[in-house]
């Protein structure tokens, strides 16, 4: 084999080992496929306290399996999406949320890049409008 | 150009302000989460006792300063605590234990082990108190008030340095037994 080859297959197969392997299988019955899907948007949206940066729907963390039971069960009792996330902002915080609400100790996570890209421009367009008009300078 | 303006100067200055920002955040324990229900009341709760057979309600968390200890014999750090959790029984500070996701016959072998800080332990076994208490593991320590309100919350191993810093003040203000002294 040539050694190129060996080392797209060696590659290849540290690419596949990467693949998380498969997040927890439980089985939640639900009324309605509405309800599942809400179930799986809501685990996806919420993150793993133990785990920093994993949903609950991706982390196999015994405090997950507790959330998503916990979620299954709200949204059989008929509680809306707000009232599940509220629930665990008032346990765990805006940490537990991958959709931080904007406020003012998140305000800068929101503002923050939006207003650098902004500065940024503005830069650039200073420097493109002073540079052309030493161009001119230079030209007269 | 003839001159260097002072805006030359503006991406070191932005570069040092975002150094300093990030700075700040390296030093931080991202483990700590904040303490979301302090000033709230304890959840309801209705749960067997592991030591006896009494049904264990809220209302044993109310009429007196007291210590809620959530803790497990599948975790390290409550073995390492566990000494201390008998120092403050002992010094006559009220403990109630809240057996995490746990079996009861391993927790009661444990207690009669280590010996038994706690006036009365919550059985809590499918984790779904802890999860209303905003528990996310094993030990933690929270001080209620005598209204039964979540006063204090403390994450990880509680001992002398931490009751000095953290409970002992709040006790003291409150005119009550500040358990251990320093």
């Amino acid at each position: 084999m040539k050694p190129d080859v060996m080392i797209r297959i060696a590659l290849l197969s540290l690419a596949l080992a990467a693949v998380p392997a498969g997040a927890a299988i439980d089985i939640y019955q639900f009324d309605s496929n509405a309800q599942q899907d809400r179930f799986h948007r809501l685990t996806e949206e919420l993150r793993c306290p133990k785990c920093q940066n994993q949903s609950i729907a991706d982390s196999d963390a015994e405090i997950s399996q507790d959330m998503r039971e916990r979620v299954a069960r709200m949204i059989r009792e008929g509680h809306s999406d707000e009232e599940i996330v509220g629930f665990f902002v008032a346990r765990y915080g805006d940490f537990v949320s991958y959709r931080p609400p904007l406020n003012a100790k998140t305000a800068i996570l929101w503002v923050g890049p939006l207003s650098l890209l902004l500065l940024g421009g503005v830069g650039i367009v200073l420097l493109v409008r002073r540079a052309s008009r030493e161009a001119e300078e230079d030209d007269q | 150009m003839s001159k260097a303006s002072p805006w030359v100067f503006l991406p070191l200055v932005a570069f040092v302000a975002l150094a300093v920002l990030l700075a700040s955040g390296l030093g931080r324990n991202p483990e700590e989460l904040p303490s979301a229900l302090a000033g709230k009341p304890v959840p309801e709760f209705s749960r067997p006792s592991l030591l006896n057979d009494r049904t264990l309600t809220e209302e044993l968390l109310t009429g007196r300063w007291q210590l809620l200890n959530v803790w497990g014999t599948w975790c390290p750090t409550c073995y390492i605590e566990h000494p201390y959790l008998l120092e403050l029984a002992r010094a006559g500070i009220p403990i109630i234990g809240l057996d995490y996701k746990d079996e009861d016959a391993k927790a009661r072998d444990y207690l009669a082990e280590y010996g038994n800080p706690f006036r009365e332990v919550i059985v809590d076994a499918d984790g779904q108190l802890g999860l209303d208490l905003g528990v996310y593991g094993a030990p933690e320590t929270f001080l209620i008030s005598p209204r039964g309100e979540i006063v204090l919350r403390h994450v990880g191993e509680l001992n002398q340095r931490v009751w000095d810093e953290k409970f002992a003040p709040v006790l003291q203000q409150a005119g009550e037994n500040p358990g251990v002294a320093p």
